[in-house]
């Protein structure tokens, strides 16, 4: 495998606190919740009536005949990656000179995929028999439906493709590119992760399993990494993309670049299919990889942008294995949880925390945890209750990601 | 009954709803595929929205055949019920 530098040079999103990567992170920073109470009829029985809708919906920004041909969750992915193939500078007439399609990838994640269209298809197969079951349901309902679309509107030739592993995916895409760029697979890929699973069905499910918080009466208080009361995590929407590229390829056309994408660790637990390891011994792997993978030691890392859902065993098992990956070199690293804000967006996390993380080594600063009111006293760390600035010079931050069948997937971003 | 007219028109709705055609294009000579860019899978919806909007049956076997929208208006205007 080549060494290959590989850089960030564009970003795009649609969060639960945002329409944009602009607006996203001005209200990450802010502080801002996109939880609230689902007032769909659907949501009158459920145990838990919460969610973190997107801010804009999709349909206000694409082509109606577009978005009809898709499901949710690849509506969510063509917008964040229209953006970050505009950010990235490559959109431009005048630029397509500068990308070969045939060396251009897309690697797009979905946990769950098109769960709303299979769900509403399956309403009217009951109701109306068979005629009226769309013809469009398999390509809009595929799990590689969101990363054939993108592949589609941007023109990429070389491999499209969707990692799934649950709520770790959307790093594991973004681990993806880096080895097709690693590997000489293509030049520019566009990484990332969507999701669009708030239905009734994957909102009983996770219920069911005691996954997620039900402060019903208090939707902003419910994702509260850390805190002594958290119960659970709030589910989450959207989708958040990456243009990344060889750092060859991105100084050759003078490409504005965000951060080094340095690094990648993905490990198994084989411990459970959904409890994480208590010790987390998966999780320090796959950080200890992702830094070496990077060339980087404990000492370099600055931040950490954390998988902490709001769940009271995963929280504190990840902690611990930051602690052991740095070998308890923790004093300097400013940690923080965006699921406080935006929710657990299970496919599409990985994408939106590694957006933030990027973000915070190139304005050096780091979004606050809200609802942190009581720190559980199992965590000893560095949580950032606010805003925190990040120190000059060569720094290194991670990404975590978990997934329910004991996937974890860290990736380390170094700043540009 | 519904009139040729009046099933041109809410074919052509249907048709801009379905492919995004400007429904004032929809007319009785232009083929779905050829002129309106109609493809397969919209083809479909556009005729089980038709079957429902005017209460009519159009086998898989005889869509085959609708090659214009003139075409389908006259098959709509047989099939329907008197």
């Amino acid at each position: 495998m080549s060494s290959a530098r590989v850089v960030v040079t564009g970003l795009g999103a649609t969060s639960p606190v945002g329409g944009t990567v602009t607006d996203t992170w001005s209200a990450l920073l802010a502080g801002t919740s996109g939880a609230r109470v689902l007032e769909e009829e659907w949501a009158t029985d459920l145990p838990a009536r919460i969610a973190a809708r997107v801010a804009v919906e999709p349909t206000e920004v694409l082509e109606r005949v577009k978005a009809r041909r898709l499901d949710r969750s690849g509506q969510f992915a063509l917008v964040a990656a229209l953006e970050a193939w505009a950010d990235s500078g490559l959109a431009d007439a005048d630029a397509d000179a500068d990308v070969d399609h045939e060396r251009l990838g897309v690697a797009i994640a979905s946990g769950i995929g098109g769960v709303t269209t299979l769900l509403s298809n399956y309403d009217m197969l009951r109701a109306k028999g068979p005629r009226l079951v769309s013809p469009l349901a398999i390509p809009m309902l595929m799990p590689n439906s969101p990363a054939a679309n993108v592949g589609l509107a941007i023109g990429a030739r070389a491999g499209v493709h969707t990692p799934v592993s649950a709520c770790a995916s959307g790093n594991e895409a973004i681990a993806h590119g880096l080895d097709m760029i690693r590997l000489g697979r293509a030049d520019v890929v566009v990484v990332g992760g969507t999701e669009a699973a708030i239905h009734p069905l994957p909102m009983a499910a996770f219920a069911n399993m005691g996954a997620l918080s039900r402060r019903n009466d208090d939707p902003t208080a419910a994702s509260r990494p850390w805190d002594v009361d958290r119960d659970g995590f709030l589910l989450g929407e959207g989708a958040a993309v990456l243009v990344i590229e060889s750092a060859e390829h991105a100084e050759a056309r003078g490409a504005r670049v965000y951060a080094e994408l340095a690094g990648a660790g993905i490990t198994a637990d084989s411990h459970d299919i959904a409890q994480p390891d208590p010790a987390g011994l998966g999780a320090t792997r796959a950080m200890r990889t992702a830094l070496v993978e990077g060339g980087l030691e404990p000492r370099d890392v600055v931040h950490i942008n954390a998988h902490a859902t709001s769940t009271p065993q995963g929280d504190v098992a990840e902690c611990l294995a930051i602690t052991n990956a740095l070998s308890g070199e923790t004093d300097h690293v400013v940690i923080t949880s965006t699921k406080s804000m935006t929710g657990h967006l299970l496919g599409a996390a990985g994408a939106l925390e590694s957006m933030a993380t990027v973000l915070a080594l190139h304005h050096r600063v780091v979004p606050p945890t809200i609802n942190l009111d009581t720190r559980d006293s199992a965590v000893k760390l560095d949580l950032a209750t606010e805003q925190r600035t990040l120190p000059a010079g060569d720094v290194a931050a991670l990404n975590n990601s978990f997934g329910f069948g004991g996937h974890n997937v860290a990736i380390a971003f170094r700043s540009a | 009954m519904a009139s040729t007219e009046e099933i041109r028109s809410g074919l052509a709705d249907i048709v801009n709803e379905v492919a995004g055609i400007p429904a004032d294009t929809v007319q009785l000579d232009k083929s779905f595929t050829d002129d309106l860019d109609v493809d397969s899978l919209s083809m479909v919806e556009v005729v089980v929205a038709a079957e429902e909007q005017f209460g009519v049956t159009i086998p898989d076997d005889d869509v085959k055949n609708l090659k214009t929208v003139g075409d389908a208006v006259a098959y709509i205007e047989n099939a329907q019920p008197a």
